[in-house]
């Protein structure tokens, strides 16, 4: 579904992915983990057009991101729900989520308004309230709901755990693994080792701007190395 | 002193002119609230918009109301156009440059006003501008009241259009979170010049409201946008219900000023309340952040 070979990019003069590969099959959950700054949101932004390829391909569902706008990366279906979740503080929940349709199924608004407010009926008591009210739990609930409206083909969930409690960050991990069984592909970017490597199929271990470690997620969880590195054990 | 019947018509008179003043600061906010950018050459374009209303009237003889529509459209694809290939690309997304760019841009316009038509003041002929309509113990001008309505309906539209259509919510949502708006797949350099268009409309059927009561020369622009700033700092930059208020405010305040203070010095009490608010209450009356 999504496949990235040799993918070099950054800021301005600085590079901060240095020639990453990574697949990602239809119908898994793939984990992309890695410390703070190693570049995974700047990964995530070369995936949505949000920064230009400088070398190396992006390519989804066959055909290339060479060059495309963020708008044709959404109408393909690419659909990325950014760490700190952006959403948009000054317009009301149901307007932020009639927003996740403006470029891609449009004509399915209503259908995906009730199902996005039946996965979090949250938001459906708070459809009239103005998003930056609301909670941190229930922005990101806003966040992915708003990504939902779109249907996405790929959805990339970046951080989605940050700043929760424990028990919303489990809530949260739960709703992934059920929306992945509906049949969503799903590529989980994560600083949330655990429980990341728990619900995925496949992970990747990010380090200085390329894939160090990949391979199915219970194999790395067992990985001797990988345990030291990251789950201080 | 006056009788509360002089008082009331002057308020009232305000009320109208003020309307107007609204329209022409809500392209303005508006333009600030979403790209964050102060347009210098809004005046300019004003001036443009006013030339075009006369050149509609005058040369090829169409009704002024009648030439608004059109007007307002081409209006929104000049200014969709100067966004989005010369202010946007020549500023390289500093803010700094956009300063310098409509600034620019609001003195080539002028320049080019003046080498066409010279620094004549021009009017509409015809006597359309005496006619009253009266109302209770009020004589009221006909042309300021048709003003007054058709201010108003704009900015209802306009309000209507930013609330319930998908352009509009992507409009506001752009003037709040970018990034958040491009991975919903909004295009935001299509929202800006959308938007710089929509200000240079409602700049074309303000031009169209004031011209049958007013002259038009290569510099008239300037003085409505100074009156135009002081309602959107007023209102608080970048609220489109700021605006409307502001500019009603405005209206009255100056109606008044010239009543009390003789018509020359009637803007002097706009520029009073201009200080005033800045030294009291700098975000305006609806303005949000510091």
């Amino acid at each position: 579904m999504l496949e990235i070979t040799g993918l070099r990019t950054g800021y301005g003069q600085t590079e901060i992915i240095r020639g990453l590969d990574l697949a990602i099959a239809p119908g898994q959950i793939v984990a992309v983990l890695g410390a703070n700054g190693v570049g995974k949101t700047t990964l995530n932004k070369a995936l949505s057009g949000l920064l230009p390829i400088w070398s190396g391909t992006i390519q989804f569902e066959g055909s290339s991101l060479a060059g495309a706008t963020p708008a044709d990366i959404v109408a393909a279906g690419l659909i990325h729900v950014p760490e700190g979740r952006k959403i948009f503080p000054n317009m009301s929940v149901l307007e932020n989520l009639e927003l996740g349709s403006y470029r891609r199924a449009r004509l399915h608004r209503r259908t995906n308004l009730d199902r996005a407010f039946t996965i979090f009926p949250r938001l459906r008591d708070r459809a009239s309230q103005m998003a930056g009210t609301l909670s941190g739990g229930e922005q990101q609930m806003l966040a992915i709901g708003r990504g939902l409206m779109a249907e996405p083909r790929l959805l990339i969930l970046d951080e989605p755990s940050l700043g929760l409690s424990p028990l919303l960050v489990e809530e949260m991990f739960t709703l992934i693994r059920t929306l992945n069984q509906e049949g969503l592909t799903i590529m989980l970017v994560e600083q949330n080792v655990v429980q990341s490597l728990d619900i995925a199929d496949h992970a990747t271990i990010l380090e200085n701007g390329q894939c160090s470690i990949q391979g199915p997620a219970a194999e790395l969880a067992a990985n001797p190395a990988l345990r030291r590195a990251y789950l201080g054990l | 002193m006056y009788t509360p019947a002089i008082v009331a018509e002057a308020m009232v008179n305000g009320l109208l002119t003020g309307a107007v003043y609204a329209l022409v600061a809500l392209g303005l906010t508006l333009v600030y609230g979403v790209l964050h950018i102060i347009n210098f050459a809004h005046g300019a374009l004003l001036t443009c918009a006013m030339f075009a209303v006369w050149a509609a009237s005058e040369l090829l003889g169409i009704n002024v109301y009648l030439a608004i529509p059109p007007l307002a459209l081409i209006f929104l694809a000049l200014g969709y156009a100067l966004q989005r290939f010369v202010i946007g690309p020549a500023s390289r997304g500093d803010d700094a440059n956009t300063l310098l760019v409509t600034l620019g841009l609001s003195i080539a316009i002028e320049n080019a006003l003046l080498a066409a038509f010279k620094s004549d003041t021009r009017t509409l002929s015809g006597d359309a501008a005496f006619d009253v309509v009266e109302l209770g113990p009020m004589l009221l001008s006909r042309p300021r009241l048709i003003g007054f309505a058709v201010a108003l309906v704009v900015a209802l539209l306009l309000w209507a259009l930013l609330r319930r259509t998908d352009s509009g919510k992507a409009i506001r949502a752009v003037a709040r979170e970018k990034m958040g708006a491009s991975l919903m797949g909004i295009d935001v350099r299509h929202i800006y010049a959308l938007t710089f268009g929509i200000g240079c409309a409602c700049l074309a059927v303000a031009a169209g409201l004031l011209l049958p009561t007013f002259y038009v020369t290569p510099r008239v622009g300037q003085a409505f946008v100074l009156v135009a700033f002081t309602i959107v700092v007023l209102g608080g930059m970048g609220s489109v219900a700021g605006a409307l208020l502001g500019g009603l405010l405005i209206g009255v305040v100056e109606s008044l000023g010239g009543l009390l203070l003789g018509e020359s010095l009637g803007q002097a009490g706009i520029f009073v309340i201009f200080i005033l608010v800045l030294l009291l209450r700098p975000t305006g009356l609806f303005g949000a952040r510091a």
